[in-house]
This record gives C-alpha cells, structure tokens and sequence, in this order.
C-alpha cells in the first residue's frame, strides 16, 4: 500500500506541571489508513491530538501536513480545521443548550440573505444523521439526548466537516454495539475515499476489527508502530503496560454469588416515572451484583436514578431493607446506605476546578454534613488510599481533576463514592474510558465488594464486562423492564436475545 | 540567574500576585505625582493622610466584596441590589433610632435595637433575592434588578423622603473613630468581616460547598450537596454585608440620605470581585482576592482625586484604568502575544 504520508509528527515532546506528557514522541499518517493510537490511562494519547489540534502548546518537536511546504503549527481546532484536521475529542463538546441542528452546523451555518437559513439547516441536519441510521428530532435541544447521542451527533459533525485526517479520541466509550458497527462502516467508508483516521480506544476487539496499524505510548514515550496483524494482542497489552498481563483470565465464575442471601435490601412496587420509566417491580438481593441490560436509551440509567431519587419516582413504592422509604432528593438516597456514580463523567461527575482530594471526599463530606469538616489530614489519608487503590495517575492531590487524564477522572468518581461505603452501590457505566489493566481491577473490586456484603446494581454498555461481574440480570426495553435473566442464562447468547426481544422472555 | 527565573516564575503563577501587583502599581504611581501621598500625620488623635484615606474609605466596599463573592462564586451571577440595600439598611437603623422623626440629637430607642434592625433588614433582602434566584431560578442580574430599583423607594417610604439626621456623638463612631484609637473605626469593621467570612468558610464546609455548586450544580445535587439551599445563602449572606455597609455609610454622614448610600457601589463591589482574579462565571474564588480589588479601586479613586482629577471626570480616568488592569489578567490575550511571538519566530527561520 503505497499510501501517501498525511501527516507526520517528529519528536514532539510536552510537559505540565509535574508530568511529562509527551516526550520525543513521532507519528506518523498514511491516507486510507485508520491508525489505534493506544495506551494506558495518562500515557497521552489526548495530549498528542491536542497538541496537534492546537488545543494545548508543545514545547519542542514538528508537524508536517500533506500539502503545506513547511511545518505547522495549529493555535486553534479552527485554524486545524483549516489545515484538514477534524476532531472528535475525548470529551463531548458541543453545547447542551443549543439544538442539534446548531450543534452540528455551528460555525458553518447556511445563510441566505446574510441571516441564518434554519429551514435548510434543520432539513440538512436531520439527513446528515440519518446517514448515521439516527432519526431524531434535531430542533431540540442536545441536553435531551443521551451521551452516547450526543457522541454519535459530535462524530456527524466532525466527519460532515470534510478533512484529510480525522481523529476520533474514544469515540465508542459510551456507545453500546450498533452504534459501533454503524460508526465503522461509516469509518471504513471515509477510508476507502483516502482520509486518515487516528482512534483512540480502549476496546482491543475494536482496534483488530477496523485498524491498520497501532502507535503504542505508554507514560509519555513512545513505545513502538505497528501492524495490526503483526500485533497479536496479548503483545499488544504487554507493550502498553510494560508487562505481561492478560486482561481476558476472566473473573473466575465460582465464588462469584457466594455472598448471595435472601435479605432483599431494594424492593421496588410499581415505581415509575412519567416520560422516563415506565412502573417496575424489582428485589434486590444483599451481596449481589445485579446488571441492567438493553439498548441505548432502553431505560437502564433511568431505572437507577429513579431508584436513586435523582429524578424522582411519581408512583409506586420502595422498601430498603425491609422499610418503606420516600427519597425525596439524593441525599436521602445516600443517607439510606446508597451511592450512585452516573454515566455523564463531565456533566454529572467531576467538579473540574477543585483538586483530587476535594473531588474525592466531597460525597462523604456531604453525608457527613455542613458543620463537620473533615480534617485536612482524614482527607489526605482517605484521598492516597483511593488514589492508590485505583492506581489514579496525577502529579498530587491538588492538581485539579481537570488536569487528570479521561480514564482517571473516572477513577476519581469511582472512588468518591467508594469512600462514601455504601450498602448499595450504583454503578452506571463505571468503568468507561478506563484501559484494559485497571478495567479487571475494578471488575474484581466490584465482585470483591460483592462479597463483602455490598449489594451492587451494574450498568454497562459492554456485555463481556456484565457477564464477568454480574450474578443476575434485569432486562429493560423501550423504558420497561421486561425480564430478568438468572444466572444460568447469562451468556451472550441469551443476552443479546433477551434485549432484542427474542424468545426468552418465557 | 536560573533560581532567579525559577522564583519569579513562582511568585507570578501565584494566583494573587496580579491583583497585588496593580494594587503596588496604583499606589506607588503617587510616587512620582504626589510625593506626600504616604505620608501619615495625627490630627486629633486620629491618623491622617492619603493613605489612610484609601484604608478607611475602601471599608464599604470590602464589606460589600465579601458578599459579592460568595454570590458569584455560588451563582455565577451578581447581585446588583447592594447598593439599594445599603439604603434601606441606613434608613431602617436612623427611623429606629430617631422613631421617625427628621432630625434628632439623642437616640429614642437604644442604639443596639437600631443596628439590629437595619441588619435583619440586610438579611431580608437577601432572602428576598436568594428565593427569586435559588428557588425561582431567575436570572440573577434580573431577579435582583427588583431590589435595585425598588430599594431606594422603600428606604424613601421609611424615611417618608427626607433625609433623617441623628446628631448623636455615639452615632458617628461607627463611621468616624473611637476617642482614643488613633485609626478609623471602618476599617476595623471590614477587618471583622472579612476574618469572621474566613473563619466561617474555613471551620464549615460552606466554602467548599459554594465553589462545587458554581462549578457544577448537577453534580453537587447528585453528590447530595443541595445547591439551591447553598446559593441562597449566598445571597442571605451579600444581603447581611450590605447592612453592615449600609449602617458604616449611614454613620459617616450621620443620617439615612436614601437616594446617595451606596449610589453606584454595586458596580464597584462587582468590580473589586473581578480584579480579585475571580471569575465573573462562578466557581473557584479568592476571599483576599476580592479585599485587595477593593482597596484597589478605593486606591485608584484616592490617587486620582490626589491628582487633581476633577470628581467628575475621575469616572473617565477610572474606566481607563480598569480596562488594564483586566487586559494584563486575561488568559486570551496572553495566548495572543504567544501566538504572535512563534508567528514572529518562525516568520524569522523562514526569512
Ligand atoms: N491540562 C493539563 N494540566 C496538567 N496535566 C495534564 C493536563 N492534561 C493532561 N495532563 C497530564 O498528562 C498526562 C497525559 O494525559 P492524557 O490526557 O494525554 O492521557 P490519555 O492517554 O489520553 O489517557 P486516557 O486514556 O485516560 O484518556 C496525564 O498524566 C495527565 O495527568
Ligand atoms: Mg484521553
């Protein structure tokens, strides 16, 4: 394949305060050419994109594009559009007030007569998505939708932007397995027509199904190129952690429900919520996992706010521990033992401007109340536990969570509400972003927990991991919770039926 | 030579070294026009000068900073009523004090009952506001828009729209000084709120709780901080130091004056929170950042007067000043002169 280079990067090397993010390191594009650019957590894939994109400075090193006669270097992701650089970035960025529409024409929008066409920029939105099989009502606003939505709708935007690279930095952490085969047909189209891709992912299937070759960093230094075939992935992991491990030893199954009793810790009469979740019936048993499976927008998350008084239920009728409870707001829930770590990192989790530590023990603060501060030293203490437990990468525990990579910020809200020690412990899709190595860790925790006694309601897009941590399953379709599934039926098989609607609802 | 690059690179990426440095900058700007700026006399027991003037006059304001940060921080908005709430606060205290007639030269109901009241009458504006924002979600700028025009209306109906006048020694020390204590007794007052703002923001969790609600509301409710309850006290808070302010400013002049207390400091006291480095969208924010943005513009102010700026044209001079002073704190135009300086650069390589 004798592909054009596109874009290469030599030696380039960033620092921020007490990290050295990127050092010496090369890159190199080929038309036609999706390119994994992989890693652990911190390693610095998005400080590379950003650094290209003109979002962060660097310090030293050159960029090269195809069609410009000297180096460049992009101070804006406008001025790297202009250059032919598109980005989706690892956070979605786009504005969740502004309709779809404008979300996807922002900057760009047609005109007619100098003001804006809204007409032609509705109708023109609405057959962009539907390229992507997404038929949705683009006139509303973006915060209505679900974050994989709204990643699917930044993917419409930056590919519509027509570019000779386009970089997609963790563009599947939240989307469930349709959407990802649409994004790479949609992928393997653009490549057929000579655009580079780079992708950054933590899903290994997804690098060896769509990509061509693999830049592997690991800890700011470049560790190797390579091809994808000549790559065999348990070498693939071992380069990007420095060690053999072999993140597929599953979990083993024995001992798995060994903390299983018949105390019901949730028990749930015909709770619902207009417009959200429609009235469901549930226990839940001390010390299991219990999963919640089905399509995007199925009702998972909302099944678990409701529980959770995040939005609050208009009818039915909760038992916790054998009590019946009205949880009017969060705290309550909290207060009654529970602990809810949402799916919306950006939106919902991380308190961006406050450091590790603050970030870390602001919900036990928040149990604790107003007029007992936990001391400076309580803090430390319980924030380096955390911090080491989950192996969180940052230069102390007052850098800003801001400054911490995708994957540890997740780590950061995980371990907020571990350290609340809850009875109940919601997890909506805790483990997104976070690289294969610590993914198994949290998995064992979780089943870990389990056994302690800790009762765990599991929500993931990612089937293999529910399989692994997940002792019982409820099923949820079209906002309704239409079966559960027992632990003999939890195979891929039964699941994927079971969420589409096959026939093992009887 | 490498030490020294370190350290200064220290001291200016400390987050209160710019607004220290213009507060330098104002003051020793007299150096060179008004050579008798610093210095301090003792005219009655009191201490005088230009200096002084800046401390003692800049107390208003500082009181009314403290608020206005916490309403920016928790809100993301401002709270432009203080001003009017000074007012009302003056006017409440001089009708208790005086029970309601024009002019008096002792007090009718002791002095305490007075200083109570036109604190409560703080506080109720506050709750006021903090519903209209926290429990209404109305904008702030518009929900306190009511009080901004409506205050000065009350304090006019309370002093039936005459200037009331308590001509009562004890009355003027609040704003004047205490015999025997050579410095004046606002800038004591401003001391006190600012440290008892400290101790209260340090000792419970509240400073905490402002900053993570202004950071990020939703994730505060879903962490079980309630973020409604959080910026309402903000403003029950920014209503309280406007009282405070509004009984120093009532005692200066010794009489409830409802269209002239406070006129204008609204805009100030946001202002003192801007040029504190904080940031006008909410969030992060620096207590003593805001105390020296106010000491700033009270210095400005001071500086310019000293000059012989015309009072009327000191706006003007002011205005001019300020647009500095935000310009050499912007992140943006920093990323400009850097854009322009490897644009300047590479322009050489290429030549
Ligand atoms: N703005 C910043 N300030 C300080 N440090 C930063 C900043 N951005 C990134 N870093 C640090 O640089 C390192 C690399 O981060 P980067 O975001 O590139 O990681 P990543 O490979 O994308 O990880 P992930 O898989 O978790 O997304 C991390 O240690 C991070 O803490
Ligand atoms: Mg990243």
């Amino acid at each position: 394949m004798p592909n054009e280079i596109v874009l290469s990067m030599k030696n380039i090397s960033k620092t921020f305060p007490g990290v050295r993010a990127l050092d010496h390191v090369d890159f190199t594009l080929r038309s036609g050419e999706i390119h994994a650019l992989m890693g652990e957590n911190g390693a610095g894939k998005s400080t590379l994109i950003k650094v290209l994109t003109g979002v962060e400075e660097f310090e030293s090193g050159e960029i090269k594009i195809e069609g410009e006669s000297q180096m460049i270097i992009n101070h804006s992701p406008q001025e790297a559009q202009e250059h032919g650089i598109s980005t989706v970035y690892q956070e979605v960025n786009l504005c969740p007030n502004l309709s779809v529409a404008e979300n996807l024409f922002i900057g760009r929008e047609p005109k007619r007569a100098g003001l804006i066409d809204w007409k032609t920029m509705n109708r023109k939105a609405a057959e962009l998505l539907s390229k992507l099989d997404m038929n949705i009502d683009v006139t509303k606003a973006l915060e209505n939708y679900s974050i994989a939505l709204q990643q699917m709708i930044a993917i419409a935007r930056a590919v519509d932007m027509s570019a000779k690279v386009l970089i997609l930095d963790e563009p599947t952490s939240s989307l469930d397995d349709n959407e990802v085969e649409k994004l790479f047909r949609l992928m393997k189209r653009l490549k057929a027509d000579g655009v580079g891709i780079i992708f950054v992912t933590h899903f290994l299937e997804q690098v060896y199904e769509v990509c061509d070759k693999i830049t592997v960093l690991r800890n700011g230094g470049l560790v190797g190129e390579y091809e994808v075939e000549k790559l065999p992935r348990v070498q693939l992991v071992a380069k990007m952690m420095g060690k053999d491990f072999d993140d597929l030893e599953a979990i083993k199954k024995e001992g798995k429900t060994a903390g299983k009793s018949s105390e019901a810790v949730i028990d749930t009469k015909g709770i619902g919520r207009q417009g959200t979740i429609k009235p469901y019936d549930l226990q839940i048993y001390k010390g299991e996992v219990i999963g919640l499976t089905g399509l995007l927008g199925s009702g998972r998350s909302e099944l678990a706010r409701s529980l959770y008084g995040a939005d609050k239920p208009d009818c039915g009728e909760l038992k916790v521990n054998g009590k019946t409870v009205v949880l009017h707001t969060p705290l309550d829930a909290m207060m009654a033992g529970m602990a809810y770590l949402p799916e919306n990192r950006k939106e919902e989790g991380i308190v961006a401007d406050l450091s590790v530590r603050e970030n870390l023990i602001l919900a036990l603060q928040a149990k604790r109340g107003m007029f007992h501060p936990i001391g400076s030293k309580e803090q430390e203490e319980l924030a380096n536990k955390y911090v080491k437990l989950l192996q969180i990468k940052t230069a102390s525990l007052d850098t800003p969570v801001r400054s911490l990579s995708g994957g540890n910020q997740q780590k950061v809200i995980l371990g907020r509400w571990l350290l609340t020690d809850p009875d109940f412990l919601i997890l909506d899709e805790p483990t997104r972003g976070i690289d294969v190595g610590t993914k198994t860790e949290i998995q064992k925790l979780v089943v870990q927990l389990a056994k302690e006694g800790v009762t765990v309601m599991f929500i993931s897009s990612e089937i293999e991991e529910m399989i692994r941590t997940c002792s019982r399953m409820a099923v949820l379709r079209d906002r309704e919770k239409v079966s559960e599934l027992m632990e003999d039926e939890l195979d891929q098989n039964h699941i994927m039926k079971a969420i589409a609607g096959g026939g093992t609802d009887e | 030579m490498n030490k020294g690059k370190a350290f200064i690179k220290r001291l200016t990426g400390y987050r209160l070294f710019l607004p220290l440095f213009c507060l330098v900058l104002v003051l020793f700007s007299n150096l060179i026009k008004t050579p008798g700026f610093f210095e301090v006399t003792i005219k009655n027991g009191v201490l005088y000068g230009y200096i002084i003037d800046v401390i003692n006059r800049a107390s208003d304001l500082v009181i009314l900073a403290v608020g206005m940060t916490l309403v920016v921080a928790a809100s993301g908005g401002t709270d432009i009523s203080v001003g009017a709430v000074m007012s009302v606060a003056g006017a409440v205290c001089c009708f208790i004090l005086s029970g309601g007639q024009q002019s008096v030269n002792e007090f009718v109901n002791p002095y305490i009952l007075g200083v109570l009241a036109a604190i409560l009458a703080g506080i109720l504006c506050g709750c006021f506001n903090g519903f209209l924002v926290a429990k209404l979600k109305i904008q702030p700028m518009v929900a306190t828009l009511i009080l901004f025009t409506a205050g000065r209306g009350i304090a006019q109906l309370i002093t039936k729209g005459q200037i009331t006048y308590i001509r009562v020694e004890s009355y003027k020390m609040l704003g004047s000084s205490i015999p025997g204590i050579p410095i004046p007794t606002p800038v004591f007052v401003a001391l006190i709120v600012v440290l008892l703002t400290y101790v209260l923001l340090k000792k419970t969790t509240l400073g905490l709780y402002i900053q993570t609600v202004g950071i990020n509301a939703k994730a505060s409710k879903l962490m079980g901080i309630k973020s409604a309850m959080i910026i309402f006290l903000s403003y029950v808070f920014c209503g309280l130091c406007a009282g405070i302010s509004g009984l120093v400013a009532s005692s200066r002049i010794y009489s409830a004056d409802a269209n002239n207390i406070g006129l204008n400091l609204e805009l100030d006291a946001i202002l003192a929170v801007a040029l504190g480095g904080n940031s006008l969208a909410g969030g992060k924010f620096s207590l003593l950042g805001s105390v020296i943005g106010a000491y700033t513009i009270q210095a400005l102010s001071t500086t310019l007067y000293a000059m012989g700026v015309s009072p009327d044209q000191i706006p003007v001079y002011k205005a001019i000043v300020v647009v500095v002073i935000v310009a050499l704190q912007s992140t943006e135009l920093k990323r400009m002169v850097s854009k322009l300086q490897t644009n300047v650069k590479s322009g050489k390589k290429v030549a």
